[in-house]
């Protein structure tokens, strides 16, 4: 399906060309396309093992990817560590969050790139100080900072992974299953914080199971299936149930028979 | 609530005064990990004084305890941050012995063929050249941990079998003795301190820093708008510290030189003073402390030990982390090997011999956890005056050697076991 807004839009923020990775003789992506635009949320859906985790990890510099190109803003970009991505300010919040629990929450904030003194020593409290602004604007409840990340709730911890994110001025954000661990009203705070993101031009990967999420939150869709891109499509012209076809039988829009939707349900 | 008409006004008195107290010490931010542990060394001091019927606290004893726990605790320091990035090195005394008997060979056989015994430059080079040593087997360490991927376990396990071996090797088994009268003052003993005079003015110095740091953090935190510790506390704090060190020195100024001595340098009451290895641990802590918390590198290693995962994906580089936490611990055991063969004057193949218990036991005892990411370098050197004492304290009584590891043996578990029980009760 091609979509005839993309040539108006000029020059994705991120283009990802045929990206493959094989877990020794698995292809967890086999040659999967997709690109984001800037200000755009493209919310990336599959079943478990579909390897929506593995695909986006290959742009946050978590993982090599055995062949493929990514391009940022046109230019052939090479991310090999995480701080390669870093360099081309592509900011994830991975599902595991990956916060050192041992550690406050401004160094985790600032982990790898610490603020320092002119001494080459931590200026943890310049740290602390633009910790306690970006959560101002993220959690404005949450003030025990100098806290271990261990005894934080489930959303503090969120709001401090987000909270890198948002520090580093990301204008890329890869999103991985960012509201899997929080509560309804939780959840509310980060749709919100999308849009504003969203809104501000930054592009955004939204990797998710919950499709009603996704469908709320996201100008575009693509869907894989056992490491293939099914498709992406228009949120505004599809309906669940023709993405949850594309997710459990790898059928496009349109392409499935109506015996088969029905077995959907 | 019917319950509430039984608690006695006494008991929620109490309960408040407590509570209080809990307030106080809060506001204060002192480590209670820390207190405790100063706690129990109370416990075992004012134990073993009154067993060995009052020769325990006395300037003599506690000025021998601070020089033989300079060695284990130097290298406990080093052992905090391996063990903190989720590896351990249990080849520290074997390392020990062999560093220790390539500088005493340096300086016995080597050397003076060139610039004649006891020449002033004698202990510069042969430390130097120790702590190049020491750099390199703990980079081989940690090259091979962190690059090849063998785990640290099983990397040290064959360090401790080869590195006796090279102890051995160097003099074909035999005692290396006298070591050099320059480098002899590394070890203490009646010349290598700095006497009354000057350890009042390291005292002074001493208040002056926690002075500054006191005054520094209040006026940063105030810069920034965070919260501020009430200055009550700050002042308490400022003057317990200062306090207890100044009273320490006074307390080790009363150990004097022999009169025979003491003869031989104007007659009278002269104090050792502070001994050179001790000097040395005070460095090697405050430097160590440093390294630990207020750089990068410390920052990363705690990091690492947290979440290894984490800490790749924010983009550090972890192996090279890895790697320095080695070789920064082989140049804290050349360090302790320096002191231990200075204080022996000799070097014999068996130096350091499970030395390593002794660090690892003092790290652990001193809050390191073995999973990783949690210790404090000041912890660990508490630990080894804990081990330190109770061995000391052993050797007064005349416990036999064998039932001193008994006992060592037991406190390890206990206070282990005691901290993991206090971990687990709800706050």
């Amino acid at each position: 399906m091609t979509l005839t807004t993309e040539a108006s839009r000029g020059v994705p923020l991120v283009e990802m060309r045929d990206i493959r990775v094989a877990f020794g003789g698995v292809h967890a992506v086999d040659g999967v396309t997709v690109d984001l635009y800037p200000g755009e949320v493209l919310g990336l859906v599959g079943g478990n093992g579909a390897g929506k985790t593995t695909l986006i990890k290959t742009l946050s510099g978590a993982h090599k990817a055995d062949s493929g190109e990514i391009y940022i803003n046109g230019e052939r970009a090479v991310i090999e560590t995480p701080r390669d991505a870093k360099k081309y300010n592509i900011e994830t919040i991975y599902q595991t969050l990956a916060l050192a629990e041992n550690i406050d929450a401004p160094a985790n904030m600032f982990l790898g790139r610490e603020v320092l003194t002119r001494w080459n020593t931590l200026d943890d409290r310049a740290m602390e100080q633009a910790a306690r602004h970006v959560m101002g604007r993220l959690n404005p409840m949450f003030q025990n900072l100098r806290t271990a990340v261990r005894s934080l709730s489930g959303g503090q911890r969120q709001s401090v992974a987000i909270a890198r994110a948002v520090h580093f001025n990301a204008r890329i954000l890869i999103m991985d299953e960012p509201t899997a661990a929080l509560g309804p009203a939780e959840t509310a705070q980060v749709h919100n914080l999308i849009n504003q993101l969203k809104a501000e031009g930054i592009g955004i990967f939204l990797i998710s199971h919950d499709i009603h999420g996704v469908f709320d939150l996201a100008d575009r869709i693509s869907v894989m299936l056992q490491g293939k891109l099914v498709g992406t499509v228009n949120r505004r012209e599809v309906t669940k149930d023709e993405v949850l076809g594309m997710i459990i039988i790898g059928k496009l829009p349109g392409t499935a028979t109506k015996t088969e939707l029905a077995e959907l349900h | 609530m019917t319950d509430g008409s039984l608690i006695s006004p006494e008991t929620s008195r109490t309960a408040a005064v407590r509570r209080g107290f809990r307030a106080a010490l809060h506001a204060t931010e002192i480590d209670t990990r820390l207190m405790g542990m100063l706690g129990a060394l109370a416990i075992i001091w004012i134990g073993f004084h009154f067993w060995t019927g009052g020769t325990f606290l006395t300037p003599r004893n506690l000025w021998n305890l601070s020089v033989q726990t300079a060695t284990v605790a130097i290298m406990a320091t080093g052992m905090v941050l391996i063990i903190v990035s989720r590896n351990i090195d249990l080849s520290v005394g074997s390392v020990l012995g062999a560093v220790g008997m390539a500088m005493a060979m340096l300086q016995r056989e080597i050397l003076p063929e060139w610039i004649g015994y006891d020449h002033w430059a004698m202990w510069i080079i042969a430390l130097a050249a120790g702590l190049l040593l020491g750099a390199l087997i703990g980079g081989l360490h940690g090259f091979i941990i962190a690059y090849v991927g063998v785990p640290s376990f099983i990397v040290t396990l064959g360090g401790l079998l080869v590195w006796r071996g090279v102890a051995w090797w160097q003099a074909s088994g035999q005692t290396i003795a006298p070591m050099d009268k320059t480098f002899q003052l590394l070890g203490g003993g009646s010349r290598g301190n700095i006497g009354g005079f000057w350890s009042w003015i390291v005292g002074a110095v001493a208040c002056g820093l926690i002075l500054l740091l006191l005054v520094n953090g209040r006026r940063q935190r105030g810069k920034f708008g965070l919260r501020l510790r009430p200055v009550w506390a700050d002042i308490v704090l400022g003057a317990l510290y200062c306090g207890v060190v100044l009273g320490a020195i006074g307390y080790l100024n009363r150990y004097f030189l022999p009169e025979r001595v003491a003869a031989a340098r104007g007659g009278g009451n002269i104090p050792f003073g502070l001994a050179n290895p001790v000097l040395i641990l005070i460095g090697v802590t405050l430097v160590m402390t440093f390294i630990a918390t207020r750089l990068r590198f410390g920052r990363y290693v705690f990091a690492i030990g947290g979440n290894p995962e984490a800490a790749e994906l924010g983009g550090i580089k972890t192996r090279w982390v890895v790697m320095k936490a080695f070789i920064l611990m082989g140049v804290l055991v050349a360090i302790a090997a320096a002191v231990q063969t200075a204080r022996l004057n000799a070097a014999v193949s068996g130096l350091g011999q499970s030395a390593e218990l002794y660090v690892i036991a003092a790290a652990v005892i001193g809050g390191t956890s073995l999973a990783g990411g949690v210790g404090t370098i000041t912890g660990a050197v508490l630990g080894a005056l804990v081990m330190q004492s109770l061995q000391s304290g052993m050797v007064l009584v005349g416990v036999e050697a064998p039932i001193q590891d008994v006992a060592a043996g037991i406190v390890l578990v206990f206070a282990v076991a005691l901290d993991s029980i206090l971990k687990r009760r709800p706050k």
